[in-house]
Order: C-alpha cells, then sequence, then structure tokens
C-alpha cells in the first residue's frame, strides 16, 4: 500500500464513517432554458434550471450514487459544475476541461458518488449563463447525525440579478471599466472633503488617486442590480415560516456573478455550523459576509411569534434584498426594511501600502515589527501599473486614511480610543503600524492591545485579521457585537491528518482595472501554462491580492484548507475569499488526478483571465483514458 | 502504449473543440462621444464616434468624424478611419490604419499612427500623426468631471497642426486649427444615451487663418451645441 493509497483512505474515514458502500443510486433530470427575469425594477430574457427563476434545488444522500440528465435547451452551448462537490475530472462540468460541453438540444447524462454532505449549490460554466440565471442549490443529507438539532431547514440562494445580460455587462465593462460604478467621488464629494479637511488635504487625496489612476470608490464593479433571494426581490419576499421557539436552519448561498453580501436578521443571533457545505465549531455572530460562490449554514431560534427581517446588504452598499422569517399565522408579513449603510470607501491599505504586514505570518503570531520598513511598498507595483513615488503619495494620502480608517474600520471603539489607534492603523512609518499589526493578530482571541500598551476589550470586532490593517473594507456588525471572521472558522472534524506542506506556490492576484484585465503572477489565463500539481503532495498556495479588489478564489476537485492558524483545526472550504492588501495561505491534499478549473469567481474577472488550469499529475488514473467509469475514484472529501 | 495514446487523444480533441475554458469573450463597442447640433454663425449637424472590436491584445478601431453644414447641405469635414490598436503600456496603446477624408471639395487619404490612453489624473489622450505628402500631426484631450455621479462636465482641447501648405483644404504649414468645447451632459439611461448642452469654439492660427478667410469662412467660430453621448 502506497504513501498516497494510505492517505486517501485516511482521509475517507471521517467523512465516510463507516465502510463504503454504493448502497443505492438516484436519477434526476434537469433542463436548461431561456427563462424571464422579473424584478420589480426590469423585465428580460435570462437563463433558468427546469424553467424556472426560482432555483431548483437537487437534494441528494450522502453515499448515494447519481445519475443526473442534463438537456440544454439553450441556442448556445452549455454545462453544469457541482460546486464544491468532490467527483471524477470528467463530471466537473466545464467546457473545455472536463468535457466539450452541452451543446444545443443536447442531454449529458452525469454520473458521480456523493460522498460527502451539506450545502452545496450548482451552475452554468458557459458563457455569461450563470450572471444570467443558470444557478440551483444542493442539499446533501449525511448518513451521520448531525451535531446540530434543527425544526426547520430553508435553502436561501441569494443572487445579484442585473437588468443587463452578462455578455453586455462584459462589453460595457471592456469599454468603460466604471460603466457600472456610481458611487465614484464627485465634485460634490470633493466639496465636502475640502470643509472637513481643507482644500489642501482634499486635493492631494485626490492626486494621489488620480496619479495610479485608480478609485477608491471601486467596492462593487457592477452596481445597479437587484438582489434577489430564491428568486425573489424584496416585493416578492421570500418568507421561511417557523413555530416560536423552534431551530431553524438556513442554508445561506451567494450565486452571485460579482457581488458580495453582508447578512443579517436584526433580532436575531445566527450560529455558524457549516461552511462551504462542511461542519465548522459553532460560532454565534450577529452578522456575516457571505463571498461569492461561498455558503454557510446557520442556525436561528426565534422565540418570538413575529415576523423577522433576513437582511442581504452588498457589500458596497448599493442595494439590499429583504426575505422574512414567519410564524405559522404571520405568512405575508413583510418587516421593515432598513436604509442602506454608508458606502466603504477603499483606502491606501487596500492598494497594498501595507504589503509588508504578511496576513500568514500574523495569523502565526510571528509577526515582526521589523518587517514592516522596507515590505510596506511592496504592493506598490500593483497591476503593473505606472505608480508614483511611494513617500509622496503616502505622506499625500495619509489624513484621508487615517481619517476614513477611523470611521470605517473603527467605528465601534469607544471615543478616547477611536482617534489615535485609527491614525495608528495607517501611518505609513513602519513602526506605528507594527504595533497595531500585533493588536489584529491578537483581536480573534479577544483582546486588542493599543500602541501605547493599554488593552482594550471588546474590539475584537473592529478589526479582522483576514483585512488589510486600516482597510475600508473590514466589517463591522449593524447594531454591534459580533461579526464573523475566517478566524472564527474551525473545522468540526477535520478530513485530512495535518502535515507540513511539501510545497509551496505563490500566487499573486493582479489586473489592470483600465483594461479590465484580471490575472495571476500578472498573466492572464489565455497567456498562461496550466498550474502542475503532483498527486500525494500538499500544496500551500500562498495568495497575495495585489489589486483593490476581493477576489474570492475556487479551486476545482479538491478541498482548499484555510489557514488561519488553527492547526488540525483549520476550515476546510471550496472558496476563499481573498481581500485587498492581504496575503492568505491555503493548503490542498493534491488527490484527484485529471485536469481542474482553478479561479476567481466573480463572473466578469473569470472572464477577464484571472484562471488557471490546474493539471495533477500521476496518481491513480494518471494513464487510464479520461472517460473511466467514475465509481473507481474515490478520493477524500 | 500508442492505443492508449489514441483513446485520450479522442476526448482530448473533442474538449478542444468546445475551446478554452475561459477563451477571453470578443468585446465591442459603439461610442459616441460627440453626436450634436452646432449653432453659430452657421448651423452644423457633427458627430465623432468610434466602434471598437477585438481583444485585449488586438483591436480593430472604426473612426467617424463630420461636420455637415445645414445650409448649404454639404459636409464640410468627413473623415472615416479604420485602424489596429495593441497595448504597449497599462495605460497606452499605439494605433496605426489608414484615414481618408471626403468632405465637399479635395478628398485626401493619410496613414495614421499614433496612440491614445489614458495619463494620470484621467486624462484621455489621443495623439496621432497623418502621413502622406501632406501630413499633420493632431492631438486631443478630454476630462470628465464628475459633478455628481450622472452630471458630468466634459471639458475637451484639440489641436491639428498641419507640417506643410496644402492650400487646397485652407491649410497652411505649422499654422495650427484649434478646437475647445466643454460639455455637460447628463446619464439619462445608464450610460447608453447621456444627453448634452454646450459650447464649441474653433480657431484657425496664421496661413491656415488666413486661407479660410480667403475662401469666405471665418478664423474662428463659436458654436452653441446640444447632443448626446452613445455608449452602447
Amino acid at each position: 500500500m502506497s504513501f498516497n493509497a494510505t492517505l486517501r483512505a485516511l482521509a475517507l474515514a471521517p467523512v465516510l464513517g463507516l465502510p463504503a458502500a454504493t448502497a443505492f443510486a438516484g436519477d434526476y433530470a434537469l433542463t436548461i432554458d431561456p427563462v424571464r427575469v422579473e424584478t420589480a425594477d426590469f423585465s428580460r430574457m435570462g437563463v433558468g434550471f427546469n424553467g424556472s427563476t426560482e432555483p431548483t434545488v437537487l437534494r441528494f444522500q450522502e453515499g448515494e450514487e447519481v445519475t443526473i440528465r442534463v438537456t440544454n435547451n439553450l441556442s448556445e452551448q452549455s454545462s453544469v459544475h457541482w460546486h464544491g462537490i468532490i467527483l471524477p475530472p470528467d463530471q466537473d462540468g466545464v467546457p473545455g476541461i472536463s468535457f466539450p460541453g452541452i451543446k444545443p438540444g443536447e442531454t449529458f447524462t452525469y454520473r458521480f458518488p456523493i460522498e460527502q454532505a451539506g450545502t452545496y449549490w450548482f451552475h452554468s460554466h458557459s458563457h455569461f449563463q450563470e450572471p444570467d440565471g443558470a444557478y440551483g442549490a444542493i442539499v446533501i443529507e449525511p448518513t451521520t447525525r448531525e451535531p446540530y438539532r434543527y425544526d426547520r431547514d430553508y435553502v436561501v440562494q441569494v443572487a445579484d440579478a442585473h437588468p443587463h445580460r452578462g455578455e453586455r455587462i462584459w462589453r460595457n465593462l471592456k469599454a468603460s471599466p466604471d460603466y457600472y460604478n456610481r458611487e465614484q467621488r464627485t465634485l460634490m464629494d470633493l466639496l465636502s472633503d475640502a470643509s472637513e479637511k481643507g482644500l489642501g488635504t482634499a486635493l492631494a487625496d485626490r492626486a494621489a488617486w488620480g496619479d495610479m489612476r485608480m478609485m477608491p470608490t471601486d467596492v462593487e464593479d457592477v452596481q445597479g442590480f437587484t438582489p434577489v433571494l430564491n428568486g425573489k426581490d424584496t416585493a416578492g419576499n421570500w418568507t421561511g415560516v417557523f413555530e416560536p421557539g423552534q431551530r431553524v436552519r438556513l442554508r445561506l448561498i451567494n450565486s452571485s456573478a460579482m457581488t458580495f453580501f453582508d447578512v443579517r436578521i436584526p433580532g436575531l443571533k445566527m450560529t455558524v455550523v457549516a461552511a462551504d457545505g462542511l461542519d465548522v465549531q459553532p460560532v454565534t455572530v450577529d452578522e456575516l459576509r457571505l463571498a461569492v460562490a461561498e455558503t454557510y449554514d446557520v442556525i436561528v431560534r426565534p422565540t418570538r411569534a413575529e415576523a423577522y427581517p433576513i437582511l442581504f446588504e452588498s457589500m458596497g452598499r448599493t442595494a439590499m434584498v429583504r426575505g422574512t422569517l414567519a410564524p405559522e399565522g404571520q405568512v405575508g408579513a413583510a418587516p421593515e426594511v432598513p436604509p442602506l449603510r454608508p458606502s466603504p470607501l477603499l483606502t491606501m491599505a487596500d492598494m497594498g501600502m501595507m504589503h509588508g504586514m504578511d496576513h500568514g505570518d500574523m495569523v502565526h503570531g510571528n509577526m515582526g515589527g521589523g518587517d514592516m520598513g522596507g515590505g510596506s511598498m511592496a504592493g506598490m507595483d500593483h497591476a503593473g501599473h505606472v505608480m508614483p513615488d511611494g513617500s509622496t503619495m503616502a505622506g499625500a494620502a495619509h489624513d484621508e486614511n487615517a481619517s476614513s480608517a477611523a470611521e470605517k474600520a473603527m467605528g465601534d471603539m469607544t471615543d478616547g480610543m477611536a482617534a489615535g489607534g485609527g491614525a495608528g492603523h495607517v501611518m505609513p512609518d513602519g513602526s506605528t503600524m507594527a504595533g497595531d499589526a500585533h493588536a489584529g493578530h491578537a483581536m480573534p482571541a479577544g483582546g486588542h492591545v493599543m500602541p501605547d500598551g493599554t488593552t482594550m476589550a471588546g474590539a475584537a470586532h473592529a478589526s479582522d485579521p483576514f483585512y488589510a490593517p486600516g482597510s475600508g473594507l473590514t466589517p463591522t456588525a449593524a447594531d454591534g457585537g459580533k461579526f464573523l471572521s475566517y478566524a472564527d472558522l474551525k473545522a468540526a472534524a477535520p478530513l485530512f491528518p495535518d502535515r507540513e506542506a511539501t510545497r509551496e506556490v505563490e500566487l499573486r492576484l493582479t489586473g489592470n482595472m483600465e483594461r479590465y484585465i484580471w490575472s495571476i503572477n500578472g498573466v492572464k489565463y489565455e497567456d498562461a501554462p496550466p498550474l502542475r500539481l503532483q498527486y500525494g503532495e500538499r500544496v500551500r498556495f500562498k495568495f497575495v491580492n495585489e489589486t483593490m479588489m476581493t477576489h474570492p478564489m475556487h479551486l476545482h476537485g479538491m478541498w482548499t484548507i484555510l489557514d488561519t492558524g488553527s492547526g488540525q483545526y483549520d476550515p476546510i472550504k471550496h472558496t476563499v475569499s481573498i481581500a485587498p492588501g492581504t496575503t492568505v495561505y491555503t493548503e490542498t491534499e493534491v488527490d484527484a488526478p485529471g485536469e481542474w478549473a482553478f479561479h476567481c469567481h466573480l463572473s466578469y474577472h473569470m472572464a477577464g483571465g484571472m484562471f488557471r488550469k490546474v493539471i495533477v499529475e500521476g496518481g491513480p488514473r494518471a494513464s487510464a483514458a479520461p472517460a473511466a467509469p467514475a465509481h473507481s475514484h474515490s478520493h477524500g472529501g | 502504449m500508442r492505443r492508449m495514446t489514441l483513446s485520450a487523444a479522442v476526448p482530448a480533441a473533442l474538449i478542444a473543440l468546445a475551446g478554452p475554458a475561459a477563451a477571453e469573450p470578443l468585446a465591442w463597442n459603439f461610442n459616441a462621444e460627440q453626436f450634436e447640433f452646432r449653432t453659430g454663425d452657421e448651423d452644423l449637424l457633427a458627430w465623432s464616434a468610434d466602434f471598437t472590436a477585438g481583444y485585449d491584445d488586438l483591436k480593430v478601431l472604426i473612426r467617424s468624424e463630420a461636420e455637415y453644414g445645414l445650409e448649404e447641405s454639404a459636409f464640410e469635414k468627413l473623415e472615416t478611419q479604420a485602424r489596429l490598436a495593441t497595448p504597449i503600456a497599462d495605460f497606452w496603446d499605439a494605433t496605426a490604419g489608414i484615414m481618408v477624408s471626403t468632405p465637399e471639395g479635395p478628398d485626401r487619404v493619410y496613414g495614421v499612427v499614433g496612440f491614445h490612453g489614458l495619463a494620470p489624473q484621467w486624462f484621455e489622450v489621443d495623439a496621432d500623426a497623418y502621413l502622406s505628402d501632406k501630413p499633420f500631426l493632431r492631438a486631443e484631450v478630454d476630462y470628465e468631471a464628475l459633478i455628481t455621479n450622472r452630471v458630468i462636465l466634459t471639458p475637451s482641447i484639440e489641436a491639428t497642426l498641419p507640417l506643410v501648405d496644402d492650400a487646397g483644404i485652407d491649410r497652411g504649414g505649422f499654422a495650427p486649427i484649434v478646437e475647445v468645447g466643454a460639455r455637460l451632459s447628463y446619464d439619462l439611461v445608464d450610460r447608453l444615451v447621456s444627453p448634452y448642452v454646450g459650447v464649441h469654439y474653433e480657431r484657425a492660427f496664421g496661413e491656415s487663418g488666413d486661407r479660410r478667410r480667403a475662401s469666405g469662412g471665418a478664423r474662428d467660430a463659436l458654436f452653441f451645441v446640444a447632443g448626446t453621448k452613445i455608449l452602447f
């Protein structure tokens, strides 16, 4: 028995619990159809499964051998990718990598074993069909009892339905990358900045961004959408029913093309029990950020007989959708929708000004203050753009940063601390920042050591080690309280033995916003050779986000272990969001031979080139024909 | 061994037929930065529009610029260009192609080489050399100032510098022709339709101005303009 086989056996054991046996098989059918998408704001043709804009939910059993016949009723090639499902490479549904795609009028039969449980989803991987509406949900019942209880179970799948079809959005972004940005800074903003900080500072800040030809408002590339829950906008009011005292499981899935959503249910705490399908040690929060393509399972327990709003507010604060949790007798109740919170502004920290602050080092606790000086400008080759002299720009932007960081990231700190602490976040000279970096590191544990040595409790939600210190994007809960961080996620049952990575691969996330080209290590997909991995190795990916946008990176076919510093309890995901100006490490047990896709899950970043083909070389299937039967393949997960 | 290669090759070929997984989708657009009625000493219909199609590495650009005199029912300016554009730096493209000028009066054909792109502080720049036995240089700079996110003021300046005399079209060597304008637009439907009002001023200097006067025109002209930007 080879090392690899042993590894696979070890990896399988905790998932299956019992010896694997294909106990039963299920047959399913899906059609991919042209459908009319209707919201209160627009009506247009789009794409849907089974003729509906309401997402289809496929319900499988762990251990089941599924057969899914997918018929393409569109006039162009289509496909279905089973997002997060571990399966043979020829069943993964990526045209050009897994299979040739499904031609118009044809039916393709997928067959694969279900070796996992939890909440997942599926979507077309062809053209811009997913942004046009081609997505659905997957719910897999486990063979063993889950370590949490619930009385009701709902899929809540959000998407950013847009009045323009994907192909048109793509063309518009290529013609004018700010086409959909209606949150740009205007003359009016300049005047208000000038009255707050003085004209000189306001102009200098404008000049700093203008010199880079970048925008601090570039949080959401594509605005103007109408968010929908299970296909329904706020007026459509998707409603889940409960009886007071019941535990309600909500399977939150973000199937948006481009939009991150912050999710909250005012009046209820959410207990996160699973992330990307796999159980995590329960953590109770007031709000969480659902990156594109991620899923979280949360359990809420409404005790009063009243209707609660479920709010999905976009990260850029340009749109919100409300669904409802209503007691039996109050179906139809439409709780009030609160106003949108102020739009965040990116800071120079998000621009990679603080690349010296290596997040991987931070979460491992070996951050040294001495790292700061020279490295702080490392990100300044962002997108390969011509950047101004670093010191000049840092100086010019400093006041703005201090102010916006204090307002945004540090907004929850009590008065005495706000000014000093906020400024400390963004000082371009290493010393002050270093102190703050340590504070950020300490936060998940609950303490906040200020640069002056005092300790401040209760500031944990004002910082998050997965955002650049001083970032304008660091989330805080709407009504105070706890906002979920990746640092809070701990796997309930690790899938893989904890071992040292055998190799590190650096992936710099890069782009040219003005041309709307997105790339990895400065090279877009069309120009890049495949990324070759060896079967049996454990690869450590070092993601360095040098762009000003947040990228949800998704590796097909294999699990992604997110390094949060929790060792063997690091959470296991299929999609990991990398915030601007941060470095994040993930590890993958390379246990799935074949060819796989690896990309940013923002639809237009993927089309723009932030994509790689991954080839896993070696392993049991390496020399077999690609059409080998699916059941011979049963790797970890 | 050979059999295995063959059996692997068939599905591989089928997959290749589907094209790359994320082959760069074609992008095209029609962008009319000016499509307007000009009124002053005379009334004109004028436009400046680009059609672009292609990929990151190579694009085709078709450009039409015209001024049509409504009283004499004749084109005072009618330029049609076909160019290829390719990136030379993050914010800059090099372009090359052909321009034919076919207004009322003598026609001209030029080869054109130049570059366009985005300068720091968001100035959009076009700079071109028009090559023939009567060559000239032309540069244009635009700036979009956001009053609000939908009300946009666009000042622009364009300068044409003949390098030699071309009496047939009223140009004197090194006697520039300058156009300046300012247009206040409102994004009515997305950025698809953005109506505007503004002013447009044109002046021919030196020998170019003298020749215009000699043919019955004026050295300079001031227009009030109303029109719409179109981006599709």
